[in-house]
């Protein structure tokens, strides 16, 4: 990590993805599905220092759509976006890169790095599309234990993610109890919600039904992009509210206040889907889309070990949930699913459903308590670890 | 009084007083490095002060998401939930110790409450102002109104408080659900001056009184 005059300080500065492969029989990855994946390609960012006694790490696990690029910025040009998470990881910030080694991955069949749909089969020399085996969230997971073993950490301050990345965090406290201090699941859920699966399958409908999806065969370079879009906005509209998009764009028309009386956008609400869109076809894979929600909508702990309370058992970590008052695709109300079933495994639990009117997207916002809530936990668990080394 | 929620909000800083007063004496109470359980713990003042003087392990439960903010903000172990529903699915004897800081008149079922608490704590520590002190007695008796003073700091319509009870009162509940009393204490609390702990005629003289609580039989 090098820093940049014009990066703010408050940034961990210029950062660079980095990938291991993991090859060689040891390394053949047994899916949940039944079927076997070899080699595993895994793309990273970490940043901070590890510390000699390699006890403050933490792992970063993203969404949906995110990558192992959370902090800092790639080029350090003017205008370039930091890192999705950079307003939570940087020094000073409540994921402090002075005092934690901070670590993201790419998860296991993403399309930033990391084996996934989009990449070449070496058994074909073509992209796996359609042939890549389904995967799961514990499948994911299991990955990022690789990594997590390959870095030379034993054991992880804390684990946290939102969403998708919230449910990754659920399955590695009860993965790897010993491994796993504390965890914190945000503005996630035990099992989708039949609605959260049902918005998914409108989603992969509108990619298989772009005639250019060709049945997972398209060429990198021509996309189902309508396809794609047109799920992302379908997305996009279930992380905001109702309140997030009257604050924001009202009925605000594209050209004054006149009716266009046509049926390209004009309201601003309109255009804003359609920038979201376009903008995710430029960077997202069609095919990786459809097995990441798949994944999403196969997550269930309940059926996985019986119910809630069997499924935490085994944990070890403490636990910080969060919620976020609008958020209508992980409410608040599976929130405090999890928290019920922690409590009745007995184990250590803190819980806020935080007041935001900016409905699931809240976690990646500021403007929210949801820093200060993280950075008292995290400030915590050292100080735990540290009465224990003594 | 209402929040955006419909749900009716208090003013609790007015009673912030009264029931900072009576820290030191819940203090004393908890044993070093024990589990402790704060039912309404707001912003974690008293739950911050056990865990640096006595390291307990800490607990609470509060429904303000602000307050829980201030307190995870802290560092402290804090659950967001409505006390009259969070505490079922907490497992029996998990406590040590569990609070109830002025909280017992203000919730609806407060005898679902004691034995809820007296089933996941070894011991509930309950505080209350005792509305049979002979100054309210008085003012009743005189002016013919509830009275507002500083350890009852709310109108009849703005109080959290929706039930009233005096030592007496609560001493027969104890006989009656065959809790034992531990240990408790009768305090006049006192703003410009020491609070004054009352031995004799406890009911008439104190005006907050303090009952340290264990299951009986």
């Amino acid at each position: 990590m090098t820093r940049d005059s014009h990066l703010p300080d408050s940034s961990v500065g210029l950062v660079e993805t980095q990938s291991v492969t993991f090859r060689g029989a040891e390394w053949v990855l047994k899916l949940e599905s039944g079927k076997t994946l070899h080699p595993v390609t895994v793309a990273y960012e970490t940043y901070g220092r590890l510390s000699p006694e390699r006890d403050n790490a933490v792992l970063v696990c993203h969404a949906l759509s995110g990558d192992a690029h959370a902090a800092g910025y790639h080029t350090g040009e003017p205008g370039e976006k930091p890192g999705w998470w950079e307003m939570l990881i940087g020094p000073g910030k409540p994921l402090d890169t002075d005092r934690y080694f901070v670590i993201c991955s790419n998860f296991l069949g993403g399309c930033k790095g990391t084996t996934g749909p989009a990449d070449t089969d070496p058994a074909t020399g073509r992209p796996y599309g359609l042939n890549f085996p389904f995967y799961t969230v514990r499948d994911m997971v299991q990955v990022q234990k690789w990594l997590v073993d390959y870095l030379g950490i034993k054991k992880l301050l804390a684990v946290i993610g939102g969403s998708l990345g919230g449910m990754q965090v659920l399955q590695w406290a009860i993965s790897y109890p010993e491994m796993v201090l504390g965890a914190i699941p945000i503005a996630t859920t035990a099992r989708m919600s039949p609605q959260a699966i049902a918005f998914n399958e409108v989603a992969r409908q509108a990619i298989m039904s772009d005639p250019s999806w060709n049945y997972g065969l398209y060429k990198p370079d021509q996309q189902p992009e309508s396809g794609l879009a047109l799920a992302r906005m379908i997305a996009h509209i279930t992380y905001l509210s109702e309140n997030a998009m009257l604050r924001k764009f009202s009925r605000r028309m594209i050209d004054g206040t006149e009716r266009g009386f046509k049926l390209e956008a004009d309201f601003q609400v309109e255009s804003y889907l359609h920038h979201q869109g376009s903008t995710f076809v430029k960077r997202f894979d069609a095919n990786t889309y459809l097995y990441i929600t798949r994944a999403m909508d196969y997550f269930d702990l309940h059926q996985d070990y019986g119910n809630l309370k069997n499924a935490f058992e085994p944990c070890k970590s403490s636990f910080l949930a969060v919620s976020f008052t609008s958020d209508w695709l992980f409410p608040p109300s599976q929130s405090q699913e999890l928290v019920k079933g922690l409590r009745q495994a007995g184990k250590n639990v803190s819980y806020c459903n935080i007041g935001s009117d900016q409905g699931h997207d809240a976690f990646l916002l500021p403007g929210n308590r949801m820093g200060d809530v993280v950075s008292g936990f995290l400030t915590r668990l050292e100080k735990e670890v540290r009465v224990a080394v003594k | 009084m209402q929040s955006s929620e419909g749900k009716v909000r208090f003013d609790w800083k007015r009673s912030l007083y009264r029931d900072r007063e009576l820290d030191p004496y819940i203090l004393e109470l908890a044993g070093t490095g024990e589990r402790v359980l704060d039912l309404g713990c707001g912003r974690g003042e008293l739950l911050k002060k056990l865990k640096e003087e006595k390291q307990v392990r800490e607990q609470g439960i509060e429904l303000n998401s602000e307050h829980v903010a201030d307190c995870l903000a802290q560092g402290l172990s804090v659950i967001q939930a409505d006390l009259e529903e969070g505490l079922n699915d907490f497992l029996g004897d998990c406590f040590d110790l569990v609070i109830l800081n002025q909280v017992l008149l203000t919730v609806k079922d407060p005898l679902a409450l004691l034995q809820q608490a007296l089933r996941i704590g070894h011991r509930a520590v309950v505080p209350f102002p005792n509305f049979a002190h002979w100054r309210i007695r008085l003012h009743l008796l005189f002016t013919g109104r509830l009275p507002v003073n500083q350890t009852l700091p709310y109108k009849w319509y703005e109080s959290p408080e929706i039930r009233l009870a005096t030592i007496k009162d609560f001493q027969e509940l104890c006989r009656e659900l065959q809790l034992e009393i531990v240990s408790k204490r009768f305090l006049q609390l006192n703003y410009l001056v020491q609070n004054r702990q009352i031995n004799v005629w406890p009911n008439l003289r104190s005006t907050v009184a303090l009952f340290c609580l264990r299951q009986g039989g």
